[in-house]
């Protein structure tokens, strides 16, 4: 029996990586992610595993990418000025098919902004911020138990597809503390990347094996082969080809996408008879389940999405509530960032009320419930 | 030549990749067949090295060598490095930089990856220029030349790669030019052999975007400017400062014996088994 822990976000986060087995992680310090650093310089040693203080967050995402290319599992943890710096390697990392997992406690921007306040205006950075075409997977907890699920998730997904994997949280879930009960080791499921079992002679390292996400062997395993951030065939070396770049980034898409029903990841409110639903996610979806308790004590039929993928966009379980719903409404601590994609996938169906709010504060529910109060009016 | 064979051929890679891309006269083909040479007489199998490198001209040579290759970002291949050494500390980490690479958008890395002394070895191929993307001016870049981004003279003063390496903690630094291909040679072997952090400095000729523009019409005439200026370690003893002032010193400038991280690491994790 798993006993209970007054655990805080940024912790759990350190606890899940360590769950699903990451045994490296280089950072830089900043506020308010810095505990993240803290938890793994001091669990890893011991485990085995390296923790590396780097020259800076573009550093820091080299060596996970190099990490990840030996066979570790391999994490780092930032806020979003380091988040921008790491952007050059995320790229890296998407063409290369390196596995990795990139923790973004955002707090107040542009730049330095309000250091150790909350917001939620890296949503476009992290789908985004990395220069040229590639696909990206970005989870959201909400809670101190969700930091951790989401984080083991999140090394699940990157192993299995090969990709970078973000995990924006906010200032609030990393720094809030609530009591929980982390899983035991063996109620965790664990997906670890998979290996060529043909002889090297035989590995042709970037070939579609089917799934779209070709077997990974680490460096030093025997299967000698070449890593590179240009576009390459099926070897790995460098290619212009029209008929080998096309097919290379549409691999990189769909290995993804194919499976995109499976990563639906939200939990609905009250969604069965509701007129109006809020999309919401990171600690405003805390706030948005308050408001809409209080809102159904006063009658107003009103749900709640909380998403937890953020990208790729969850399109199936937010279209399904615009079947029923007249207006969503989306709140968010920035100028308006997850309500644009509640609005691209929208195409008419109904209408998207945004509530944004830039004051680098919570969002409390009472103002969610008066912007409900004034939809219903 | 055992049986007529040049080593080389066992160590490059024989699918799609060649030609390869580098102009007539660069001084990379002459490197890479000293490197492949050096690594040879190593003793260290193909599947024990991993070879790293960042992006330019220089960066290529990973493509075209069989080993476990891996071609970074433009400056921050010591970073790669790093994660592999310290996940892998088995494996033999080798770095091969440009020097706009190393020093310009790479400088920061470069320090602080001599200042930790993993065991890495770190090759910069200084051709006084950025060769790949059109001849701009580099750290490197002696005062007063003229390149397509310094089309009056170059107002900046170039590092000493050697010098900052030894500064900022390098165990090894060692300095050789292409012309001197045995020196080189040798001074790869060595870095190799070492532990700790090496770095080896290579000067080399880039006679499309640097030797027409300074008056060095061929790859002879650069590589006669190598040998006429390089001074041995052994000989620059016996010269004033002023006879050495336009001179490149050669040779084995730095060699230390320091703890390396991995030893320090070693250390700190012996010391967690002995509170169990
Ligand atoms: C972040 C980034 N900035 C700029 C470039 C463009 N770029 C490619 S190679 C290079 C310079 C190459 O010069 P050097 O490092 O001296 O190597 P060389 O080509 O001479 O071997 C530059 C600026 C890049 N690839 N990435």
């Amino acid at each position: 029996m798993q006993k209970a822990e007054l655990l805080q976000g940024n912790d759990a986060c350190v606890r899940g990586a360590l769950a699903a087995g990451c045994r490296f992680f280089a950072g830089y310090p900043i506020t308010p992610a810095s505990e993240i650093a803290h938890g793994m310089a001091r669990e890893l040693p011991p485990l085995d595993g390296t923790f590396i203080q780097m020259e800076d967050e573009i550093a820091s995402m080299g060596a996970v990418i190099g990490a990840s290319l030996a066979g570790a599992k391999a994490m780092t943890g930032t806020s979003g000025p380091g988040f921008s710096l790491m952007q050059e390697h995320i790229s890296y990392a998407s063409i290369a098919e390196v596995p990795c997992v990139i923790i973004d406690v955002m707090r107040g921007g542009p730049s330095t902004g309000v250091p150790t306040h909350l917001a939620q205006g890296d949503v476009m950075q992290a789908r985004w911020g990395a220069h040229g075409d590639h696909p990206m997977i970005v989870l959201a907890p909400s809670s101190v138990e969700e930091c951790f699920r989401l984080t083991v998730e999140a090394f699940n997904l990157s192993e299995k597809y090969r990709t970078p994997v973000v995990i924006l949280t906010d200032e609030v879930i990393a720094h809030m503390r609530e009591k929980v009960i982390l899983p035991s080791a063996d109620e965790i499921k664990i997906f670890d990347r998979r290996k060529p079992t043909q002889p090297p002679e035989w590995f042709v390292p970037y070939r579609d094996p089917g799934t779209g996400v070709p077997p990974m062997p680490a460096f030093g395993e025997g299967y000698r082969y070449h890593v590179s951030g240009l576009v390459h065939d099926e070897m790995g070396y460098p290619t212009t080809r029209a008929d080998e770049v096309d097919p290379f980034i549409q691999r990189l898409f769909h290995k993804i996408s194919r499976d995109f029903d499976k990563l639906q990841w939200g939990e609905e409110y009250y969604t069965d008879d509701s007129t109006l639903d809020i999309v919401a996610f990171g600690s405003v979806a805390r706030a948005a389940q308050r408001a809409v308790k209080q809102a159904r004590e006063r009658g107003m039929k009103v749900g709640l999405l909380k998403l937890q993928v953020l990208y790729p966009f969850m399109r199936r379980k937010v279209t399904k509530l615009m079947r029923n719903s007249p207006t969503i409404l989306v709140p968010e601590i920035n100028m308006g960032q997850i309500s644009r994609e509640v609005k691209r996938v929208n195409q008419g169906k109904c209408k998207v009320e945004t509530l944004n709010k830039v004051a680098h504060e919570t969002m409390t529910p009472q103002e969610i419930l008066d912007k409900i109060g004034e939809i219903y009016a | 030549m055992p049986n007529g064979r040049h080593i080389i051929y066992d160590y490059l890679r024989t699918t799609k990749r060649f030609p390869h891309m580098w102009c007539p006269g660069c001084g990379l083909g002459t490197f890479l067949g000293a490197f492949l040479r050096a690594v040879d007489k190593s003793g260290y199998t193909k599947d024990q090295i991993v070879l790293i490198s960042g992006i330019g001209c220089s960066g290529r040579i990973s493509t075209y060598a069989d080993f476990n290759t891996l071609h970074t970002t433009h400056g921050r291949a010591l970073t790669f490095a790093t994660g592999i050494k310290l996940t892998k500390p088995g494996l033999k980490v080798i770095v091969i930089m440009g020097d706009g690479d190393a020093t310009a958008i790479g400088g920061n890395h470069f320090i602080h990856a001599a200042r930790r002394n993993l065991d890495i070895t770190a090759i910069v191929i200084n051709n006084s220029v950025y060769g790949m993307t059109g001849g701009q001016v580099s750290p490197e870049t002696p005062l007063d030349v003229r390149t397509t981004t310094s089309p009056y003279g170059n107002v900046e003063s170039p590092f000493d790669i050697c010098k900052l390496a030894e500064a900022a903690g390098a165990a090894f630094v060692a300095r050789s030019t292409v012309y001197h291909v045995k020196l080189m040679e040798r001074l790869i072997g060595r870095a190799i052999d070492r532990k700790g952090f090496d770095v080896l400095e290579i000067i080399s000729q880039c006679p499309v975007q640097y030797g027409r523009r300074v008056g060095l019409k061929s790859p002879v005439e650069m590589l006669q400017w190598q040998k006429d200026h390089a001074v041995t370690q052994e000989k620059a003893r016996g010269m004033s400062e002023e006879d050495l002032k336009d001179k490149i010193r050669i040779g084995a400038l730095v060699d230390n014996e320091a703890p390396t991280y991995q030893e320090k690491l070693d250390a700190m994790k012996q010391s967690f088994k002995g509170v169990e």
